[in-house]
């Protein structure tokens, strides 16, 4: 019998994978295809203390092996998300990670604390890391004293564990991870979005209305994997890695650099039962490599 | 209920300039009711292109499991599609989004369309023919070469062409043709560019109608945000084209 289960800060997981924020909303439109209940957990989408309507449109372009968005993270706000959207996703066996957004530390505190009370919610993943939003977001990611501060913040009010999802946009990965570790983060979600571009070649115009945007899907997996390789060789934290994870093979390639579970982001707007597929062929393909548990794998790079 | 399937290419064709006709047989197929709605498809089993295409629904054969689409090959995700042939398979997710509400329409409806939005009205008009209400086409196209589906909709009831170049029928825009026949009618459709929408509601502010909309896609699902437009129902939430329409009554839609 393979083992699939996980445990992480605040976090006991069926299994290692979990959709990754802002790639499966606050859960219900994939709750019309299956039951979200076969998760490890869900990454709702980011929440801020106001309503915020996000970017103009066009949002998305397609690129090679990948997509840019600049959505902005647009949410209906921390009263709502508390009030109807966590209550909703009561119902499933799934523990929900909260992604946490602000424009100064005080929203990012603010949002953290109440959030951190919903039943239901079993970690906090605070975003330093947004491209999208001219405010706050990645201006907190790019500089290791204001990352540590933030969290340090943030892990005084929250009632569940802390994990700090680092932007990939950087020249250092690895001194912003051990800064959010010296500040109290009990884990670490990477990577966020690269920044990119895409221009229409007619007119020499960007495609995306906020001219630049988040790079994602299977382009950048390479980037994914070497950071939390890096990484997991310079902390002690607990890494959920993620960027561009479409298949069980992904996943593997994850866990062994170093990444405990892994979430999946822009596959779920490709194919939308790719998680539960991927958590379904996961046993034997542990099987077939010789392992009987998913613990097994998490960083066997380092050891070889 | 949306379901992803491995559906067969029965038929392909091209119809017009570019306008290809794609008809796929499958379970999928028998959860569609609505005209209007549509389906995503992956168009290639690489990562390349990474996203679906969404594709509106020309005809539905509930008797047979299948379905008809009509789209236009114009880039490289269209491209690839229109290169399938019968035999090979087609991964679809699907039905999706809400269609046209037929039941809205008491006597006389105009079916308004415009280029590549002129596919959805067909499954509409059969619809609202078989519910005993009498349909006026108006539809409009950028030349004779880009005409599809003319007697068709002739065999369904009243149909008027306008080309762009004057090539077939009225030269000009639907909006010409609209400005000539009476508004005996008690309910619209429409579906088209959105300059078209708009000029289809300023024509016809007392009326009851309803417009299909176009927006760049990602998930299709409601999920990833991408498609969202201003509404006049709220000042601070958008409405997502996917999956709260993309047909919407009129006056919702801030374009």
């Amino acid at each position: 019998m393979t083992d699939l289960t996980v445990k992480l800060p605040g976090l006991k997981l069926k299994n290692p994978i979990m959709p990754a924020s802002g790639c499966f909303g606050f859960g219900k439109e994939y709750a019309q295809l299956y039951d979200l209940s076969q998760l490890g957990a869900i990454m709702i989408k980011a929440t801020t203390v106001e309503t915020r309507l996000g970017n103009p449109t066009p949002r998305v372009a397609e690129t090679a092996s990948g997509m840019l968005n600049a959505i902005g993270l647009q949410n209906p706000g921390l009263e709502k998300v508390a009030g109807q959207e966590l209550p909703w996703l009561e119902k499933y066996d799934v523990p929900i990670i909260a992604n946490v957004a602000g424009t100064t530390t005080e929203d990012y505190v603010e949002v953290a604390k109440a959030i951190s009370q919903a039943p239901n919610v079993h970690a906090l993943e605070i975003n330093i890391s947004c491209p999208n939003v001219k405010l706050g977001g990645i201006t907190f990611g790019t500089d290791p004293d204001v990352a540590r501060e933030l969290t340090r913040a943030v892990k005084e009010v929250s009632s569940v564990p802390v994990y700090i999802k680092l932007s990939p946009n950087v020249t250092d990965i690895v001194s912003i991870a051990k800064a959010v570790e010296e500040g109290g983060a009990d884990g670490i979600t990477m990577i966020n979005t690269l920044l990119g571009m895409r221009m229409a070649t007619k007119t020499g115009r960007p495609v995306i209305a906020n001219i630049t945007g988040g790079l994602s899907g299977p382009a950048i997996k390479p980037v994914a994997l070497r950071m939390v390789y890096e990484v997991s060789q310079h902390t002690k934290l607990p890494i959920i890695g993620m960027g561009g994870v479409t298949n069980v093979d992904d996943v593997i390639d994850f866990l062994s650099a170093g990444a405990s579970a892994v979430a999946v982001g822009t596959a779920n707007f490709v194919n939308p039962f790719v998680c539960p597929e991927i958590i379904g062929q996961l046993p034997e393909r542990l099987h077939e490599l010789g392992f009987d548990s998913v613990e097994e794998l998490v960083g066997r790079s380092h050891r070889l | 209920m949306i379901k992803q399937e491995r559906m067969q290419v029965i038929k392909q064709q091209e119809i017009a300039k570019q306008i290809f006709e794609l008809t796929v047989q499958g379970g999928l197929a028998d959860e569609m009711s609505e005209p209007g709605q549509f389906v995503h498809i992956r168009v290639a089993d690489s990562f390349e292109p990474l996203l679906r295409r969404p594709i509106s629904v020309a005809s539905i054969d509930l008797e047979a499991s299948q379905f008809t689409m009509i789209y236009r090959a114009e880039g490289r995700g269209t491209g690839l599609l229109s290169e399938k042939k019968p035999g090979d398979t087609l991964d679809v997710l699907g039905p999706l989004g809400h269609g046209f509400p037929v039941e809205e329409a008491q006597k006389k409806a105009y079916l308004i369309g415009g280029g590549i939005g002129v596919p959805p009205l067909y499954e509409l008009a059969k619809q609202l023919n078989a519910r005993g209400i009498e349909t006026v086409h108006i539809l409009g196209f950028e030349s004779k070469q880009a005409v599809f589906y003319e007697e068709k909709f002739r065999a369904l009831g009243d149909t008027h062409i306008a080309t762009v170049d004057g090539s077939h029928g009225t030269q000009g825009f639907v909006t010409h043709i609209l400005n000539e026949l009476p508004s005996d009618f008690d309910t619209y459709y429409s579906c088209g560019p959105t300059a078209m929408l708009e000029a289809v509601q300023w024509a016809y502010p007392q009326k009851k109608g309803f417009l299909s909309y176009e927006q760049r896609m990602g998930c299709g699902i409601g999920a990833c945000f991408a498609c969202v437009c201003r509404t006049t129902k709220s000042e601070t939430d958008y409405i997502k084209v996917c999956s709260d329409g993309p047909v919407f009554p009129a006056g919702v839609v801030i374009s």
